[in-house]
């Protein structure tokens, strides 16, 4: 501060300049990623619940890419999880257990659909967007539900054997494996993404997110860089969707279906769009209190979520680290 | 084979009105209000369950249920308008479709504990069960009467948008809402009293489709992509283009799950995705 004091610049008046965010970690996140970690040593009675909700996060925060910095509504985003997890379930069925090149496979292909479907959703606007997602997500469903003799139907993909994680470890009942996996790969591509968001790229990206027509005045490649996003996070998807299949040893159909998109978005809203961290902990927050409160009674379960739903677009919205934001920013510099 | 054509396209032709009557208000709320309301689905399962409540706990006979349906959703529809809706007129697509979401759960899980998760019977009058012949052909006469009723409607909808005073206010704040508040237009009542017929119709729709479409707590998700679908591929606003995808989606849907039904709903939801690609703004979109 007494750097700014003596000399007199436009950023000393305001104390939190606009300018391009450094990739430097703040202290809360470090804190942050260490809880997972104190989890797998404290919780080890709940890590299978854990490692899903790790899975959960990482396909949260995919939503999070195309929906939070790129402006762009799916209520479709389940496909992209659902061509993973059956990509590495029946690469496994089929004689190759290898987890990670699995897991690559799932993102590939995921991707590679993403990639596709991109053209059809950037043309439109949201409803046409709305309805394209959701069209191809039913499509899906419907294909996998008729293409019994490849996937299951109904009954789901049973018989996924995965080999031991890199030659070394077996996946265990007691999930300490799957878990350390899950985090693992949700780390790594966390710490990818962060760097994606934070770069020109993803700075050009919330530039289409705020004012879409303004974004070609300056020569921004708009289509182009609403393709690639979408195709990045399918792949993300793809990958979150493939370990479930290897950490769960069972793909069932439901993982293609609406209510999962939904939920999706519901997890991200709860958290809060567009800041990484508000997908892990709405993801957090929903399995967990889907696990304890749908066992008490499902129909309870669906209304306290819709309730919650329309109360946070009322009244909360930016979800919990939109309001924490809020609460961190008012004290020093009125509003923003 | 031509006989078994005519009767496909003839109920294809009723599921059709069955799908306009509920996705016309729909398509009115998109237009008027630019809203997103993914929670129109719950309206018309309102009407149904309205509709069997009024007949088998207060003894009403079908007929006289229906109205009974039209009008508690429209109660409803206007409370809810008043109350919710209304607040987020301005906000972004994403917030309306999620506030919506949460609606249709809302009432999903509402129904579930006072009906119950199971199907819901109806018990149509006499006359209008079984089958009329008409020029050498069988058809059902429920479906005979849903479709000249969905007529009724229909004349009697274009007639208020297009000679009454309120169809000219109406039309007015759909183009222009602005300048039809500048005129001296009440757009916010004009807002209220479409979103009542609007929820209205649904619910009669829903109430005359328990014969046709079911009813249990599912129905506003299990229908959901099909009154979307109508909206979106007819133009969001337009009467005509809303009866015409309608029609399409309906005759297409019946003759699909007909002809080839082991790929099922794969043919509604390729034609959508087809449409949608070749009509972004819909077959008689207002919006470009």
């Amino acid at each position: 501060m007494t750097v700014a004091a003596t000399v007199p610049t436009p950023q000393a008046a305001n104390p939190k300049p606009h300018r391009l965010p450094d990739g430097r970690w703040h202290r809360i996140e470090i804190i942050f990623w260490l809880l997972p970690l104190a989890a797998f040593f404290l919780l080890s009675g709940h890590l299978v619940l854990g490692s899903q909700i790790l899975i959960v996060a990482l396909f949260a925060l995919s939503l999070d890419l195309i929906l939070g910095y790129a402006g762009i509504v799916s209520l479709g985003h389940a496909a992209f999880f659902g061509i993973g997890a059956y990509t590495a379930g029946l690469l496994a069925v089929h004689g190759w257990g290898e987890a990670l090149s699995g897991l690559l496979l799932a993102g590939a292909m995921a991707a590679v659909a993403g990639y596709l479907v991109s053209f059809l959703v950037v043309r439109g606007e949201d409803l046409a967007r709305l309805m394209v997602t959701l069209g191809i997500g039913l499509l899906l469903y419907e294909a996998a539900n008729k293409a019994a003799f490849i996937t299951g139907g109904v009954d789901g993909l049973s018989g996924v054997t995965m080999w031991r994680l890199l030659g070394v470890f077996p996946f265990d009942l007691g999930g300490k494996v799957a878990y350390a996996y899950s985090l693992a790969v949700l780390f790594l591509l966390f710490v990818l993404m962060r760097r994606l968001v934070n770069s020109p790229f993803g700075l050009s990206l919330r530039g289409l997110r705020e004012g879409g027509k303004r974004m070609p005045a300056i020569g921004a490649p708009v289509r182009r860089h609403q393709v690639l996003i979408f195709t990045i996070a399918a792949g993300v998807a793809g990958i979150a969707g493939g370990l479930l299949a290897q950490t769960t040893q069972f793909v069932g159909l439901e993982v293609l279906g609406f209510p999962r998109s939904a939920e999706l978005l519901i997890m991200l809203v709860l958290g809060g769009a567009g800041r990484l961290y508000g997908a892990l902990i709405g993801a957090a927050l929903f399995m967990v209190a889907q696990e304890y409160l749908s066992g008490l009674n499902p129909v309870y379960w669906q209304f306290w979520i819709g309730l919650l739903l329309v109360v946070v677009v009322l009244f909360a919205r930016g979800g919990i680290t939109g309001a924490a934001e809020a609460l961190y920013t008012r004290p020093r510099g009125k509003g923003k | 084979m031509l006989i078994n054509f005519a009767g496909i396209l003839f109920d294809g032709i009723a599921y059709g009105s069955l799908l306009f009557l509920i996705g016309i208000g729909l398509s009115v709320t998109m237009g008027l209000m630019n809203f997103i309301n993914l929670a129109h689905g719950a309206f018309a399962m309102l009407g149904g369950y309205v509709c069997v409540a009024a007949m088998t706990r207060l003894g009403f006979p079908f007929l006289a249920a229906l109205p009974v349906a039209f009008i508690v959703t429209a109660v409803a529809g206007v409370v809810l308008e008043r109350t919710l809706y209304r607040r987020l007129y301005q906000a972004s697509h994403l917030e309306q479709v999620l506030f919506s979401i949460g609606l249709t759960f809302m009432a999903m899980a509402a129904a579930t504990y006072y009906w119950g998760p199971g199907q819901q019977p109806v018990q149509l009058p006499g006359v209008l069960r079984g089958q009329v012949r008409v020029l050498g052909l069988d058809l059902g006469a429920y479906r005979l009467f849903l479709i000249a009723l969905v007529i009724v409607i229909t004349l009697a909808l274009v007639w208020l948008v297009a000679h009454t005073r309120f169809g000219a206010q109406l039309r007015a704040a759909v183009d222009n809402q602005q300048a039809a508040a500048g005129m001296g237009i009440h757009v916010n009542r004009i807002f209220s009293l479409t979103f009542a017929l609007g929820s209205g119709l649904a619910g009669l729709g829903g109430a005359l489709g328990i014969d046709v479409l079911g009813l249990d707590p599912t129905f506003p998700v299990k229908y959901m992509v099909y009154f979307l679908l109508v909206v979106s591929v007819g133009g969001a606003g337009s009467i005509r283009g809303t009866l015409v995808a309608a029609l399409i989606l309906g005759v297409f849907d019946v003759a699909g799950k007909y002809y080839v039904p082991e790929v099922g709903a794969f043919v509604i939801y390729a034609l959508m995705v087809l449409l949608l690609i070749l009509f972004p703004a819909g077959l008689y979109g207002r919006r470009a």
